[in-house]
């Protein structure tokens, strides 16, 4: 059921050569052994971010994109008490360091200082028995030798730049004694009070209302440009990502099967999970189309992954490639030349032409 | 907040009203049901009719039972006096009545026991919270290994084993064979170090019962909140891990631990019934099971009534410190 | 274990998708309000109220979607539960085919279940996890005492199919099977007695993107095959401007704008529509440009225990003026089939011009720098 020759070198990373790139992850795979078998939530997943640029990770629930963030902070080495541990390979380079190989005290050095990140829900990601202002002291003082008072006013000040009114007051308030879109900042603020470089935010806007969406995204996109940091956005809304990324990476079954720039991704996709993605959303800026193009089917167990490539229970264009193949043999992630990743067994023209001639117009 | 206190207070005095009438109609209706009368029992079986008669005039046995009851309550508040003619005796606030068995005021009788009832729970509850909540959290950051597991296979033992079981156990092997540890037998004002060496095994025996439960609740509480995502949080800002258990994880997963505490401690306030039988300590619990086996209705109802103000209060009291430890519970 | 596609094909397509052929209306509601009390105090006394629903009309056609946009607490979700009548309203009346069902009771109310059905959110939390999806399905059959023709099992088969679940998998337990197939559980029960009305909470906002197509697409598929009539309650505005024929957008507890779906997103009036309209991220990164032309909302919602005098927009309103502050505009169609409740609306001319602007009323919002 597990593929051993595969998982066998879990655990035992292979460092390779530093990349100049400010991060670049190269084959992360994260495993977890449950009683139920092996669940692969990443299977080999590469990309490089640079400075100041945004990488939008989008994918439904289940195909490993947020499992990708924790990996990347570093979390799964903590916290994960007992025997059940998550198998980790790969390599994360930050800055010219290699995060899997580093001791946990390097790694937890880095985390909130150098990486930080934006959670989902920020009513359950703040501990309900503390101030604001002590948690995003906290996050200060674990990073920088300053006493309390000074922590508070750093807390006050981030508050205020994340648009809190009356932050020295409010300072003093407990989670929840804020509405949602303010819990959200003060969320930011705990998340940039050590200037990270790297900020992922996971799913930061999904538990919030539209209006508050569009300031948090607004706020998020102001800070970026004030602090120069390179963000991960983690979503399943397109139109969130495409508004915020520079660069997108579609994922599916704990795989890229799409990378590029947004421009790319969007307008000349070349996946068929992700015309998926485009045919299932209804626009707001259209007028109303005849039927929405969904899907069909589920995604796929992260245990028992569809061998070949994982979409192809779902996918309209599995018999487009002779002999099987799709279901045989698992598509490699190609570049097309134009720095525009996809992983799909048919041709570069016969996606071409099904994306102009069958998906396009009907979008 | 001040309404809710007072809301509160006037709540708890209405309980304990309740249950005031409720045990004083048991007790005092129970007899005349059976077809036995409460004078008797203070005169003895073979007294002449005219005694019984007397005694029954002086506490108003003849009287509704919501007169006696509400003589009983005014004298709880502001004592009593007892009359037959001039056969006249007073009892002072609070007066809940004379033992039937040795005619001496219930109270100060009261008073005698409780400071032991007291020096037993205050023992047994410092070692079964610091061993208790130890053991359940290393068990929490130990899942699945050996060490966890024959923690909890112990805890499990120390929940189903009765304490006349491990205190017998105890009493036989660390005192009688070792000599390790005497019997709780001076009191605290006659020889400070004789009794806490006697009171060693009666703690430690309490406390192994508790300690159990205690460390099968704080392991489920907390393996609960390692789950959380405020955790996950705390360790994205790169806290240190004793930080995140110790301070974050902690926090959280005390409150439950000090909810049951307070009423576990308010219903040890009523006595350790078994415990303070096994270790032969006269406290109320001791005292209740003797009162019980010679019918002494006015001491079981003291000593019930007592009990009851203690769980009532350490109800109060918990419902309060909830408000102090959760902010989110201070605005209702 | 794959989902049909539901591309079923429509042999009875007699009911005309839209409803403006046939005006005829189904559910009126009038003046209807929800107030929840409060109480505080030594005494418990009632304090206030939060004000879910503060006065809300609209009619809903027969064979129409109406669709019901608003952001978390302006009170749609008790809307739909008032006309549903699983809440009691506090005033106004609700009217099914003319019937006055107000202050039903539950005995009252029995027959009429069988016409309204609701279909839930959660597909998780809304199917009883101990029952097999024949149980669940059959449930309104036994509730209502009726017995379809042929027999139950068959019926619910066929409602299982109809829905493009497999009817093989009549004694399978809900978990089972994936979120998009329970919603399609949910809503074959509540398809099975065969109702006039369906009125959906948030039927696809729990579900991933790939899935929430095919239960909107199902959902269309039914309402020609059936001719159903809907009200759907959602946040999503691309969501409610798919599937609706008319809308009505909602704010603290009323009805702010209700008009022809392309109406309303062609020329919004109630400035509140135009800035959640824009506040909504455009899936196209050539427009992000566009994005720079935002409308951002400051600050929060204000609460539905004190809502603003006069208008409750004004407080964030960037075209607030006195008169917004004293009098609560009246819901106006202002042109045919749209009708909006303001005093300075966008695209239409001004209800009150002239008057003095509100002081600070142009720093309401700001505007998206790129």
């Amino acid at each position: 059921m597990t593929d051993l020759t595969k998982t066998g070198v879990l655990g035992q990373p292979v460092v390779g050569t530093a990349p100049t790139a400010f991060l670049e992850v190269r084959d992360l795979k994260v495993h977890f052994p449950t009683e139920d078998g092996l669940v692969k939530s990443v299977d080999g997943l590469s990309f490089t971010l640079e400075k100041g640029k945004t990488l939008g990770i989008v994918g439904e629930s289940g195909s490993g994109k947020s499992v990708t963030s924790l990996g990347i902070m570093g979390l799964h080495r903590v916290g994960q008490y007992g025997r059940q541990r998550a198998r980790i390979s790969g390599e994360i380079w930050l800055n010219g360091k290699e995060l899997l190989t580093a001791e946990e005290d390097e790694v937890r050095k880095l985390r909130g200082r150098e990486i930080a990140m934006i959670f989902q829900d920020p009513l359950s990601a703040m501990h309900p028995y503390f101030t604001i202002g002590k948690q995003i002291a906290e996050a200060y003082r674990v990073h920088n030798k300053v006493d309390k008072k000074a922590a508070r006013k750093r807390a006050v000040d981030l508050l205020d730049r994340v648009g809190i009114p009356e932050p020295h007051k409010r300072v003093d308030s407990y989670p929840h004694e804020f509405s949602g879109g303010m819990r959200q900042r003060a969320m930011i603020a705990m998340a940039l009070v050590n200037n990270p470089e790297l900020l992922i935010a996971d799913e930061p806007t999904t538990a919030l209302d539209v209006t508050v969406q569009a300031q948090i995204l607004d706020l998020i996109r102001d800070l970026q440009k004030e602090f120069g940091s390179a963000v991960i956005m983690i979503t399943h809304d397109l139109g969130v990502v495409a508004e915020m990324a520079d660069e997108l990476l579609v994922m599916y079954g704990g795989r890229c099967v799409e990378r590029g720039t947004a421009e790319k991704v969007f307008y000349e996709p070349r996946h068929p999970y992700t015309w998926g993605l485009l045919g299932s959303m209804p626009r707001i800026d259209r007028e109303q189309t005849e039927r929405l193009i969904p899907v069909k089917g589920s995604p796929p167990s992260l245990i028992n992954i569809p061998s070949g490539c994982a979409f192809n229970p779902r996918c309209p264009y599995a018999d487009v490639p002779k002999d099987n193949v799709t279901r045989t043999v698992r598509p490699e992630l190609t570049e097309d030349g134009t720095r525009h990743w996809s992983a799909c067994h048919m041709t570069h023209e016969q996606r071409t032409r099904i994306w102009t001639e069958e998906i396009a117009p009907k979008l | 907040m001040l309404a809710y206190l007072i809301r509160r207070f006037f709540a708890v005095i209405v309980m304990l009203l309740v249950i005031t009438l409720v045990t004083f109609g048991i007790f005092f209706l129970f007899p005349k049901m059976i077809g036995t009368d409460p004078a008797l029992y203070f005169v003895g079986k073979q007294s002449d009719p005219a005694a019984i008669e007397g005694i029954r005039q002086k506490m108003g046995l003849d009287d509704p039972i919501l007169v006696q009851f509400g003589k009983f309550v005014v004298g709880l508040v502001a004592g009593r006096t007892y009359a037959n003619g001039s056969d006249v005796t007073h009892c002072a606030a609070p007066c809940f009545g004379y033992s039937f068995k040795t005619e001496q005021e219930v109270w100060p009788l009261l008073t005698d026991w409780l400071p032991v009832t007291l020096s037993l729970a205050a023992g047994a509850v410092v070692l079964w919270v610091i061993g208790g909540v130890a053991t359940g959290v290393i068990s929490a950051l130990k899942r699945g290994t050996v060490l966890d597991r024959s923690a909890m296979g112990i805890a499990l033992a120390g929940v189903s084993l009765p304490i006349y079981f491990t205190g017998m156990l105890a009493i036989a092997l660390f005192s009688d064979q070792l000599g390790w540890f005497g019997r709780p037998e001076a009191t605290f004002a006659d020889d400070p170090a004789k009794w806490f060496n006697g009171m060693i095994l009666p703690w430690v025996s309490l406390a192994f019962l508790y300690a159990a439960m205690y460390a099968r609740l704080t392991r489920a509480t907390m393996l609960e909140v390692l789950n959380e995502d405020y955790i996950r949080t705390a360790r994205a800002k790169g806290l240190t891990e004793p930080v995140v258990i110790g301070k974050h994880a902690m926090r959280s997963t005390m409150t439950p631990i000090l909810t049951v505490l307070g009423l576990d401690l308010g219903a040890l306030m009523g006595g350790a019934v078994l415990t303070e039988y096994t270790f032969s300590l006269h406290g109320l619990g001791y005292s209740a099971v003797r009162a019980i086996s010679e019918h002494d209705l006015p001491v079981i109802l003291g000593i019930t009534l007592i009990s009851a103000f203690f769980v009532v209060a350490a109800n109060l009291i918990v419902d309060l410190m909830y408000a102090v430890i959760d902010p989110r519970v201070r605005l209702s | 274990m794959t989902e049909t596609p539901d591309m079923k094909k429509t042999d009875t397509a007699v009911i005309p998708r839209q409803a403006t052929d046939s005006p005829e209306v189904l559910l009126k509601v009038s003046g209807l309000t929800k107030h929840f009390p409060i109480t505080k105090g030594l005494l418990r006394r009632q304090a206030g109220a939060v004000k879910a629903v503060d006065g809300i009309d609209f009619d809903v056609r027969r064979g129409e979607t109406l669709g019901i946009v608003g952001e978390s607490g302006c009170g749609k979700s008790t809307m739909g539960r008032l006309i549903t009548r699983l809440l009691e309203p506090t005033g106004g009346t609700v009217e099914f085919e003319g019937k006055d069902i107000t202050h039903l009771g539950v005995a009252g109310m029995r027959p009429l279940r069988r016409d309204i059905q609701m279909i839930f959110q959660d597909p998780y939390g809304s199917l009883n996890p101990r029952h097999t999806v024949g149980t669940i399905v059959s449930a309104p059959f036994k509730l209502q005492n009726v017995m379809p023709e042929g027999g139950i099992k068959p019926e619910v088969q066929r409602l299982l199919s109809l829905v493009g679940l497999n009817p093989e998998h009549y004694n399978r337990y809900p978990h089972e099977f994936s979120g998009g197939q329970r919603q399609r559980i949910g809503i074959a029960r509540a398809l099975a007695l065969n109702p006039k009305l369906v009125v959906a909470d948030e039927p696809v906002s729990a579900l991933d993107v790939s899935i929430q197509a095919q239960v909107v697409n199902l959902l269309d598929d039914l309402q020609q095959e059936l001719g159903l009539t809907y009200v759907i309650i959602a946040h999503d505005l691309s969501v409610i401007r798919h599937v609706s024929d008319r809308i009505a957008v909602m704010y603290l507890g009323k009805i702010v704008e209700l008009a022809d779906n392309k109406a309303l997103y062609g020329a919004p009036m109630h400035p509140y529509t135009t800035a959640l309209m824009s506040a909504v991220p455009v899936p196209d990164p050539r427009r992000r440009g566009a994005a720079s032309g935002r409308i951002l909302l400051k600050g929060d919602v204000p609460s539905p225990i004190s809502p603003p005098s006069g208008c409750r927009f004004h407080t964030r309103c960037w075209k607030a003026t006195q008169v917004c502050t004293t009098q609560e505009p009246p819901l106006l169609a202002l042109k045919t089939g749209h009708q909006v409740a303001c005093h300075h609306p966008e695209n239409a001319p001004d209800q009150v011009p002239g008057d003095q602007p509100l002081p600070g009323a142009a720093d309401a919002v700001s505007t998206v720098s790129e």
